[in-house]
């Protein structure tokens, strides 16, 4: 946990890719799941913020 | 010494030309023979989506191309967003991908496991299998709606063989509730073997010595099973699910032909009412943000996809 805290903190490439798809992932299935229709409205926020930031730090140092 | 067909090219040069060449980097003539690839990656991807999004922000109709455009800012993402038609054929898309990823994923390893082994046919069973996954997506549609038909169709005689339920009681595409399930069972007929192939190649890349040491340790099939063999499937498995899973978000030509999004909105995936709005009811500006929405979660799991690639490379 703390290595994962203290890479973020870094800005190293690893933690915050993981970071990056768990956000995409949380935004895919807030966009089909059936109970709140907030987490619908939501979801495209989530999906395109995890999505940029893929695409940012993915260019970090390893 | 020979006259190659590039000193006849480098003569018929004229001198001007040559000149002008000569004088060239090599960056600059790399830039050069890359130069019309970029010009058309631009003109056919890049320019299409930056005139989506800037559509996605109107209320143009393609329908109606005298008519004024007006600026609507992000009036219609609120609009899908918040709307419950949409969002119930999300649930249907997430209903087909759930579905069609664990059938394949399910019978994709076990055929991949058993074809592993070592047997007589092994070639010829291997590229039966893998059949329906070369023919097209039209041809399937096709046959299947043959198949499906409760009178003459020969999906429903095997059930009535099989549970006893009359033939021509039930419709596979009709109402009641199976036409979810129609589209499911041709889905896994068609992309199970693909999973299977992805299975067969994490299967064959597991040393042999892997199990030989196991044995020596007297580990039981079972253990092996759970300690060798999943893990070291399990980032090809990854790999057949995102895979599939972006393909089956955009899946269109073969439910619409097997079904149209019928009996009423049933089987209405995302991209069969996108395509709806834009080319039946030519709301484009509103469509192009239902796009826009779609793209960002396909590029989204995409680059998930990427980086489960990279990991497997890895190894």
């Amino acid at each position: 946990m703390s290595t994962f805290v203290s890479g973020l903190l870094r800005f190293r490439r690893g933690p915050w890719e993981n970071l990056s798809t768990v956000l995409i992932a949380l935004g895919v299935v807030m966009l089909m799941q059936p109970f709140f229709l907030w987490a619908f409205t939501y979801s495209f926020v989530v999906t395109l913020l995890g999505t940029v930031m893929f695409i940012i730090t993915s260019h970090f140092p390893e | 010494m020979t006259d190659t067909p590039i000193d006849r090219m480098a003569r018929a040069t004229p001198p001007h030309l040559a000149r002008r060449v000569r004088g060239l980097s090599d960056r600059a003539i790399a830039w050069l023979f890359v130069a019309p690839t970029i010009f058309l990656l631009l003109a056919i991807n890049i320019f299409p989506l930056i005139w989506t999004v800037r559509l996605s922000f109107t209320n143009f109709a393609a329908n109606r191309p005298g008519r004024e455009v007006e600026w609507v800012g992000l009036r219609n993402y609120q609009r899908i967003l918040t709307d419950d038609g949409i969002w119930a054929n999300m649930q249907t898309t997430a209903h087909f991908l759930i579905w069609t990823i664990t059938l394949q994923v399910l019978i994709g390893f076990t055929l991949a496991w058993l074809i592993n082994r070592k047997f007589k046919g092994n070639d010829l069973l291997t590229t039966l299998i893998v059949l329906p996954m070369m023919l097209s997506p039209a041809v399937v549609g096709n046959f299947w709606t043959f198949l499906y038909q409760p009178q003459i169709g020969l999906f429903n005689y095997v059930v009535e063989l099989v549970t006893g339920t009359p033939a021509s009681s039930f419709s596979m595409l009709g109402a009641g509730g199976l036409a979810k399930w129609s589209i499911i069972i041709v889905d896994t007929w068609m992309w199970t073997p693909f999973v299977m192939l992805i299975c067969l190649a994490g299967l064959r890349s597991i040393p042999d010595y892997i199990y030989e040491a196991a044995e020596v340790d007297r580990a039981s099939k079972w253990r092996q099973f759970w300690t060798i063999t999943v893990p070291m499937v399990l980032p090809f498995l990854m790999l057949a699910v995102l895979f599939r899973g972006i393909e089956n978000f955009k899946m269109f030509d073969m439910v619409v032909l097997l079904t149209g999004g019928g009996p009423g909105n049933e089987t209405l995936l995302a991209s069969i009412d996108l395509k709806r709005e834009a080319f039946e009811k030519w709301r484009t500006g509103y469509s192009s943000a239902y796009a826009i929405i779609l793209f960002v979660t396909v590029f989204g799991l995409a680059s998930i996809y990427v980086k489960a690639l990279n990991k497997v490379k890895e190894r």
